[in-house]
């Protein structure tokens, strides 16, 4: 009715029903009310450290640890930081045996789910039935206190079978390598070969690819390697050795050490996390379209060629993303150690937080340990997954 | 929308090139547990010709895997029934189990359990009914594939406990059900249309009689019990956090979107046992100083919480992802403002679609809440370690037959839980739409 309300001129309605302004607006409020809150907590966690008398920095990772670290020669007048760091290598032993160990039994446990046979099924659906719908922690707990150390002779009645291996209650003592003097050669002698090898399987690709002949790139490239090391063993005089444990009374001399808890976190790791692959595994196969199975067979692949060449090359880029994810796994629940006393990161955080040291920077040194690992796994997965997406067309 | 057996196509097959072909290499297309209850086309005898002895290599394998099975159902048969002590969970430990060795100082009793647990059949049967009152009957035989696993652990549960009265009570909580399901299509429709508030307001009774009005109750709880009561809160709590993050991450607001990525990238890269650690050590840290903490479990509670969110933002991305634009685009352009547009379009087939791989996700928070043993919380793993400190069962390696029931207990409710999950999947028809 009035003329100021339609006057036709305005083309910008006012500032507070401006859709724009009001989509600025709101989102600084979101991001105000985050700050504070951020804020509201650091102020708290000050002010309470300041009651508490706790230092507030990271001081206390210079403070000396205290104590001893099993299966390690730090020495407890070491750093917090050195404890952390001794914790951190023992973390990626897990995961370094850990993730290999899982994919292949993952791979293999996917492939039984899909054989056609129905008693290799069966025992697939049962493997990842069973391992999948108990948590991570309570195959921890079997692992060590029901299989291992619950069940494992005394030192004094250990097993010995073939006498090239001993298991006990305190640990499992294993055959070992042993390095001679002339290591550092070999070693070198060994990168030859290696380098070798790889020309000789170029130069087969390239044979194959002028005359058409089988390559065998595999075979010539691992013969040449294989020549290399042992002509390299012998002429320097077996710089490579074995040492085999062997029991003197109670103690235990030469071999490896493995650490019972060890092998408990890591076997159950490894069958729980096989599970979770297995069916990533088996999803990935079915999603490979059933005519590339179907062309393989009319081409008159062999089942191992058809596997090999068609369908888990194509099955292996859907997997990548989910199989990265349950590499994060394993890492994160190898934090469950604590809960049996293997002395990764988790288990040095535990200890030092009850060494009274401030719990705030304690856990956020914890968390940013993970993280790495974390950031680490995810990078790597992200660049094989560029590598290997199909160029889009 | 009606019933369809995976393997028998309504259309003829010439019209669904999918399932001739998923008839003729059968093999492949099994379901993911071999069909136990439907015997095979063509009898056993050509079921076992082709599929287990129909070449050398065949024969071999099924050698070979068959005596693998057998030996393993062999040491399982002879475990469970002639070793096995089990006097260590059923010999009076069994009420630390189910409701933990606090219990009694709650000054709750069975009563008031038992009540949660009629209250929330009650529930399950509204929500059948209605589901029955739409039209969707679930075969027996689905049913059965789902239940199965928990019915034989209650039997064998029932079977070695002493009184009959939980039997009784067992018998009275599947009447009761059957009760609720057939009465509810005849309620008049006002009701039925409510059915989802009248479900969330009977569970939220639930856990008033469960803690008898006290929520610091939940303080005292163990066992099954308390793994339950964290995993349902943790469930609760997480979800509408994981929506909101997913929104966020997903909005086209530049400011906001970093703050959620962060949230969920952060939460994502580091185990829950930090968390866990973090609630148990540093929380009181970031409250104002002279602040009452709350009690170990809610703080544990939140952290659950705050994890699995990031994760639940993760599973309804990907469902946001997977409604198609036209359906966004269809709503704008019928004139709904962006909210009504998330909320009345996009939301529902996003969560619609994310269903199964929540319920994924809410398994694995179930097995996670393991971890609070850790922390000194006697859940039902951690009950464990108090049921072996009796001195009736100290030192005297027990731990086989308690693992073996803690064992039992998650993998029955895991198994069922998956199950049930992969009806949905194909009820709700996800990827096939």
């Amino acid at each position: 009715m009035s003329a100021a309300t339609s006057s036709p001129s305005s083309a910008r309605p006012p500032l507070w029903r401006d859709a724009k302004v009001i989509r600025w607006v709101g989102q600084m409020v979101v991001v105000l009310l985050a700050l504070a809150f951020l804020w509201w907590i650091y102020s708290n966690v000050q002010a309470n450290l300041r009651v508490t008398r706790l230092p507030r920095g990271f001081g206390f990772l210079d403070q000396p640890y205290g104590s001893d670290i099993r299966g390690s020669s730090f020495r407890p007048s070491q750093s917090v930081w050195e404890a952390f760091k001794v914790g951190y290598f023992n973390t990626i032993r897990v995961v370094a045996l850990g993730i290999p160990a899982c994919t292949v039994i993952g791979i293999a446990i996917g492939i039984a789910r899909l054989s056609e046979n129905a008693l290799v099924r069966a025992f697939g659906t049962l493997y990842v039935e069973t391992f999948r719908n108990i948590p991570v922690l309570v195959w921890i707990f079997l692992a060590y206190f029901v299989v291992l150390s619950g069940n494992l002779p005394r030192i004094e009645d250990a097993l010995e079978p073939f006498g090239i291996a001993i298991f006990s209650n305190r640990g499992i003592y294993l055959p070992w390598y042993e390095a001679g003097p002339d290591i550092a050669p070999f070693l070198l002698t060994a990168g030859l070969g290696l380098l070798m090898a790889g020309l000789v399987a170029a130069w087969r690709t390239k044979v194959h690819e002028r005359t058409g002949a089988p390559h065998r790139r595999v075979l010539w490239g691992t013969v040449v390697l294989l020549a290399t090391l042992v002509i390299g063993y012998f002429v320097l005089g077996g710089p490579l050795g074995m040492t085999v444990p062997a029991k003197e009374g109670r103690l235990i001399q030469g071999g490896i050490t493995v650490d019972i808890a060890y092998a408990g976190l890591t076997i159950a790791l490894v069958l729980y996390t096989a599970s979770h692959v297995a069916e990533i595994v088996r999803g990935a196969i079915q999603a490979v379209p059933k005519g590339q199975s179907e062309a393989a067979n009319a081409l008159a692949l062999t089942n191992f060629q058809r596997y090999r060449y068609v369908v888990l090359p194509q099955a292996f880029r859907i997997m990548i993303p989910p199989l990265a994810s349950q590499y994060l796994n394993i890492t994160k629940n190898s934090s469950l150690a604590v809960a049996v006393g293997y002395y990764e990161i988790t288990r040095v955080y535990s200890t030092v937080a009850n060494n009274a040291a401030p719990p705030v920077q304690a856990v956020i040194i914890l968390m940013g340990l993970y993280l790495t690992f974390s950031l680490g796994i995810s990078l790597v997965a992200n660049i094989i997954n560029r590598r290997l997406q199909l160029e889009a067309r | 929308m009606a019933e369809r057996p995976p393997q028998q196509p309504l259309q003829p097959p010439s019209e669904d090139p999918e399932g001739t072909l998923r008839r003729q290499t059968g093999a492949k297309e099994q379901p993911i547990i071999p069909d136990l209850l439907s015997l095979p086309a063509g009898g056993l005898r050509q079921w076992a010709k082709t599929s287990l002895f129909g070449s050398t290599k065949d024969t071999i394998l099924t050698v070979v895997f068959g005596a693998i099975l057998g030996y393993i159902a062999y040491r399982a048969v002879v475990y469970v029934f002639v070793s096995a002590r089990w006097e260590v969970v059923f010999d009076g430990p069994l009420v630390a189990y189910m409701l933990g060795n606090r219990f009694n100082q709650t000054g709750l009793s069975h009563v008031n359990v038992w009540a949660a647990i009629y209250l929330l059949t009650a529930t399950a049967g509204l929500i059948a009914g209605v589901s029955r009152a739409n039209g969707n009957r679930t075969p027996l035989k689905v049913a059965l594939k789902i239940l199965a696993a928990p019915i034989v652990g209650v039997m064998a549960v029932l079977a070695m406990t002493r009184t009959i009265t939980p039997a009784l009570l067992v018998l009275g909580g599947i009447a009761l059900f059957l009760v609720v399901r057939t009465a509810v299509p005849r309620l008049p429709d006002a009701v039925l249309r409510r059915a989802g508030w009248i479900s969330m307001g009977l569970t939220a009774i639930a856990f008033f009689v469960l803690t008898g009005g006290d929520p610091s109750n939940v303080d005292k709880f163990g066992g099954l019990l308390l793994t339950i009561v964290v995993s349902a809160g943790g469930i609760v709590l997480s979800f509408p956090l994981g929506v909101v993050l997913a929104l966020a991450r997903r909005s086209s607001f530049p400011l906001i979107r970093p703050i959620a990525v962060l949230y969920i990238e952060l939460i994502r890269g580091v185990p829950l046992i930090t968390l866990l650690f973090m609630g148990r050590f540093a929380f009181g840290f970031f409250l104002p100083p002279g602040t009452r903490a709350p009690g170990v479990i809610p703080r544990a509670i939140v952290m659950i919480t705050l994890f699995t969110a990031a994760y639940v933002a993760e599973v309804v991305r990907g469902g946001l992802q997977s409604v198609p634009r036209g359906q966004t685009e269809g709503a704008q352009a019928l004139g709904l403002s962006p909210l009504k547009v998330t909320r009345l379009i996009v939301l529902p087939q996003a969560l619609r679609n994310s269903i199964p791989a929540l319920i994924g996700q809410f398994i694995s928070l179930l097995k996670d809440t393991s971890l609070l043993v850790v922390i000194g919380i006697p859940e039902l793993l951690g009950i464990t370690e108090q049921v072996l400190a009796q001195l009736k069962f100290k030192a005297q390696g027990y731990q086989p037959e308690t693992y073996a029931f803690v064992c039992l207990m998650y993998w029955i409710i895991c198994f069922s839980m998956s199950r049930a999950s992969q009806r949905l999947e194909t009820r709700l028809g996800v990827g096939q739409r």
